[in-house]
């Protein structure tokens, strides 16, 4: 069971602002209902005053969502567009007197409504396509999005960034991305790489043995912790070939699997390792 | 406000007549059956009686029936129990669409190096026991398929299963959690080497199972200590939950038939009767090989949380696949190995009847049901214009 706050209930209940403005004057979706959450949100704005005369909500999702949503509409109500882009998903999610932790993505979603809505009364359609690197492929994810959220939230691990923007909630694969990411924002300098002794190249032996401890111990267990899982084939000079195994021979994400190991593989053990699969 | 408990694949209500049963060993009679006394000693009789009506229920023999503390713990004990008996057998067969008591007991065994087949669903949730079949080797020391799914409620043909796999020299185990008391089960016929079954599924109370062992299968214990259980489960016995297993069981043994008419009849009112009222609904899993007190129904356009919500506003309980009813961001496991579109899955509702639901609580929740529905379309952007049509016209009838 979620543990609700009355005002949550109240506004789940009876939301206010239910519908869609006639002839808005900007319009704001995110969300998809294959994410399990969508929000559309329709404003009417005073063109002399830039002052939001009217908002309504439509949103699919669960009673957090709805509530949220609810509550955004009436926060923006007689503010100026400007005024209104300031309120920032805590605003939302304190005016409900707290969301559970999970759910703060709900207050995340409503603020981004809100932004869309905004940059298409100013005219700046955001072009769906744009070239954002999309980081958690289930839930799309950006990375742009995952590190606006965690500097405006102060959010410090992968767990929190799931509970704000669902990144990381699905398959995890991208859960080292978000860590890397989550790294890079707020240490001043990056960690200490793995210390390989300048200069002295590494036995062969040495490197073998260090990617099998990778992925027998890194990356193995993760995969198999979703059902999937892959076979160590073969070390050839930067060359290491694997094999997918389990959910993960026709998992659509195997690229993006692939992709992380080698990354990981590069960091610990050579810059120059090619990770390709059998 | 009179609470509508339609969840019982979740847990059920104590039946009064197990609670009377039960309460003289909650009081007065708290020796331990072990003792040499006859103050704790007398109680061990009171142990085997109970463990003769829930060998009946099953058409099994007493020797063959282990308590233990819930289903999850029988469960574990019949696949560590196979892994443990037969070491030089490294490979688990289970399904997709199984209780996480045994999904993620097999995520564990993989993560120790075990070899896990997870055979595959169909769309309506029937099995793919062809693959199954192919998946078993020499390396298979047990497979273990569900006898009923607890979301759907479509029913597996364990028996045809356990005799392939038993010709295979695997042991089978089925997790029957869903449906002792519900169906009728003779270990005489099912060749299943071990059966889980839970106390609170059937009007016993919760932390009390059982671990059904075919005699003369090869067996370790989970739970090492005392001599309990003849040696097969330490730890001193849950003697009142054992005398209320006993009378639930010899309870559901007299009304099988019966309850099993009653709630199918319930059940079908209570699915036609939304599909009828709500347009844009889905029926997830078989219609014909179901348990007859489960029916899982998408709301398509709206959210299971949301809609799980607004029925508790009216002490209706059910339960949801959806993503955030389950605790995660991922919906049910089950809808999804069937391939139930995500909108689907996102606003899919699972009632589960008991024999204490009524003809008119199922009327008050079909009373309830369009209003709510149609409520949340009006809210969804995904609504369509022909659903605030039809709705009105179909909340009148």
């Amino acid at each position: 069971m979620w543990e609700y706050t009355e005002k949550v209930k109240d506004f789940f209940l009876k939301p206010k602002n239910v519908g869609e403005v006639e002839n808005p004057d900007a319009t704001g979706e995110v969300g998809s209902i294959l994410c399990g959450d969508a929000l559309k949100l329709t404003l009417k704005v005073d063109k002399e005053s830039g002052k939001i005369t009217d908002a309504k909500f439509q949103t699919f999702g669960c009673a957090s969502a709805i509530a949220s949503s609810s509550v955004l509409t009436e926060l923006i109500k007689g503010k100026t567009l400007e005024e209104a882009s300031s309120i920032t998903n805590q605003e939302v999610a304190d005016f409900l007197g707290g969301l559970p932790k999970e759910k703060m993505h709900c207050s995340v979603m409503a603020r981004e409504a809100l932004e869309a809505a905004v940059a298409d009364y100013k005219g700046q359609k955001k072009e769906p396509e744009k070239k954002e690197k999309v980081i958690c492929q289930c839930f799309e994810v950006s990375e742009d999005k995952i590190r606006k959220v965690a500097i405006e939230n102060r959010l410090t691990t992968a767990e929190e960034i799931t509970n704000y923007t669902k990144a990381g909630g699905g398959c995890g694969a991208c859960i080292p991305a978000i860590e890397a990411i989550l790294k890079d924002i707020w240490s001043i300098k990056p960690p200490p790489e793995v210390p390989l002794a300048a200069g002295k190249k590494m036995t062969n032996l040495k490197r073998i043995v260090l990617i099998q401890d990778v992925i027998e111990n890194e990356v193995r267990p993760k995969l198999q912790a979703d059902g999937g899982d892959l076979d160590l084939v073969d070390i050839e000079g930067p060359r290491v070939t694997i094999a997918l195994r389990a959910m993960c021979t026709d998992c659509p994400m195997g690229s993006v699997t692939i992709e992380g190991i080698q990354q990981r593989l590069r960091d610990v053990v050579d810059k120059d390792i090619l990770v390709v699969a059998q | 406000m009179k609470t509508i408990y339609l969840d019982n694949n979740a847990t059920t209500a104590i039946a009064p007549e197990v609670l009377a049963a039960m309460q003289p060993y909650l009081g007065e009679f708290y020796g331990n059956p072990s003792s040499m006394h006859t103050f704790g000693g007398q109680l061990h009789r009171k142990v085997e009686e109970a463990r003769e009506k829930v060998a009946a229920l099953i058409g099994a023999e007493p020797s063959e029936i282990i308590f233990t503390s819930c289903g999850t713990e029988s469960d574990n004990t019949a696949i560590m129990s196979a892994l443990e008996s037969f070491p030089q057998k490294r490979h688990v067969i289970t399904t997709r669409v199984e209780h996480p008591a045994i999904l993620n007991f097999c995520r564990y065994l993989q993560r120790k190096g075990y070899r896990v087949t997870s055979v595959p669903v169909d769309k309506v949730g029937n099995l793919d026991t062809a693959a199954l079949y192919k998946s078993i080797d020499d390396d298979t020391a047990i497979v273990s398929v569900m006898y009923a799914n607890n979301e759907t409620g479509v029913i597996f043909p364990v028996e045809e299963i356990a005799d392939f796999v038993k010709k295979r020299g695997a042991l089978f185990h089925t997790d029957a959690v869903q449906v002792i008391g519900k169906l009728p089960v003779n270990m005489k016929e099912l060749q299943a080497d071990m059966l889980s079954l839970s106390g609170h599924k059937l009007h016993a109370p919760k932390g009390i199972g059982v671990l059904y062992v075919r005699k003369g299968t090869r067996f370790c214990p989970y739970l090492i200590g005392g001599h309990q259980e003849h040696g097969r489960r330490a730890g001193t016995e849950n003697l009142a939950s054992i005398i209320g297993l006993g009378k639930a069981a010899e309870l559901a043994s007299s009304n099988i038939d019966e309850e099993k008419a009653y709630l199918s009849r319930l059940r079908d009112r209570l699915e036609k009767g939304l599909q009828q009222s709500c347009p844009d609904t889905r029926i997830n899993g078989n219609p014909d090989r179901r348990l007859p007190n489960t029916t899982n129904i998408s709301f398509e356009w709206i959210e299971g949380e949301a809609i799980l919500l607004r029925l508790n506003e009216y002490g209706v309980c059910a339960s949801s696949g959806s993503a955030c009813s389950s605790g995660s961001l991922e919906p049910s496991h089950v809808l999804r190995a069937m391939g139930v579109p995500f909108t689907a899955i996102h606003g899919s509702i699972r009632f589960s009847l008991s024999r204490y639901n009524t003809d008119e609580e199922i009327d008050r929740v079909l009373e309830i049901m369009p209003g709510v529905v149609q409520e949340l379309r009006r809210i969804s952007p995904f609504r369509r214009e022909s659903i605030c049509e039809v709705l009105p016209h179909a909340e009148s009838t």
